[in-house]
């Protein structure tokens, strides 16, 4: 049976993982209504509005 | 052939799935307006979009068909004569489903699965159209 001849390193395994390790940073867009920073397609979570209309009211949920 | 019509079973078992499905869409024709996650929300605007295409006819068959799913007869009421109603020109896409974020727990994203028309809208249009109709009537009076 075929079996590895050498133990793999720590190096060439987190080599190997580190295409997959990299944090990839949120793309943020600006609220068009405050200009909050927002991930986009999401409701603004500091004012409420969504495509320039007031979705959810804020001072309802409190 | 019922090939590749699928549909999130969302880790429930059937009954489990029906009955929360069930109160979900009754929630959402009370309220017009829900919060929840988007994988249950996908599947209770199925629901729901279907019951209102039905509920556009109102016959006691089609009642009967949706009253399987709503036990609740003020609910069913509603869902014909007020809410079906605002959708008779529209021909589906009776929902919007708004992402809010993350939620905080299990990081489950959280949405908003509304109705597109909501029936305070329509009352309040129709008192609008109401009040406007006075004043015009008014004027032409005072003319
Ligand atoms: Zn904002």
């Amino acid at each position: 049976m075929a079996v590895p001849k050498y133990k793999t390193s720590k190096a060439r395994t987190r080599t190997r993982k580190s295409i997959n390790m990299k944090l990839v940073a949120p793309k943020l867009v600006e609220c068009s209504t405050c200009g909050n920073k927002v991930l986009p397609h999401r409701v603004c979570p500091k004012c409420g509005f969504y495509r320039g209309k007031q979705v959810l009211n804020l001072e309802d949920i409190g | 052939m019922r090939h590749r019509v699928g549909f999130n079973r969302l880790d429930r078992k059937t009954s489990h799935r029906k009955a929360m499905l069930r109160n979900m869409v009754t929630s959402l024709f009370r309220y017009e307006r829900i919060t929840t996650t988007k994988a249950k929300a996908l599947e209770a605007r199925r629901i729901a979009d279907k019951m209102i295409t039905r509920a556009k006819e109102d016959t006691v068959h089609s009642r009967r068909i949706i009253a399987k799913d709503i036990g609740d007869k003020e609910i069913l009421n509603k869902l014909f004569t007020e809410i079906a109603p605002m959708f008779q020109e529209r021909a589906g896409g009776y929902t919007r489903i708004l992402k809010l974020g993350q939620r905080q727990g299990d990081a489950a994203e959280v949405v908003l699965l509304e109705l597109v028309e909501k029936t305070e809208d329509k009352k309040e249009e129709k008192k609008k159209a109401k009040k406007k109709a006075p004043k015009k009537a008014a004027e032409a009076a005072a003319e």
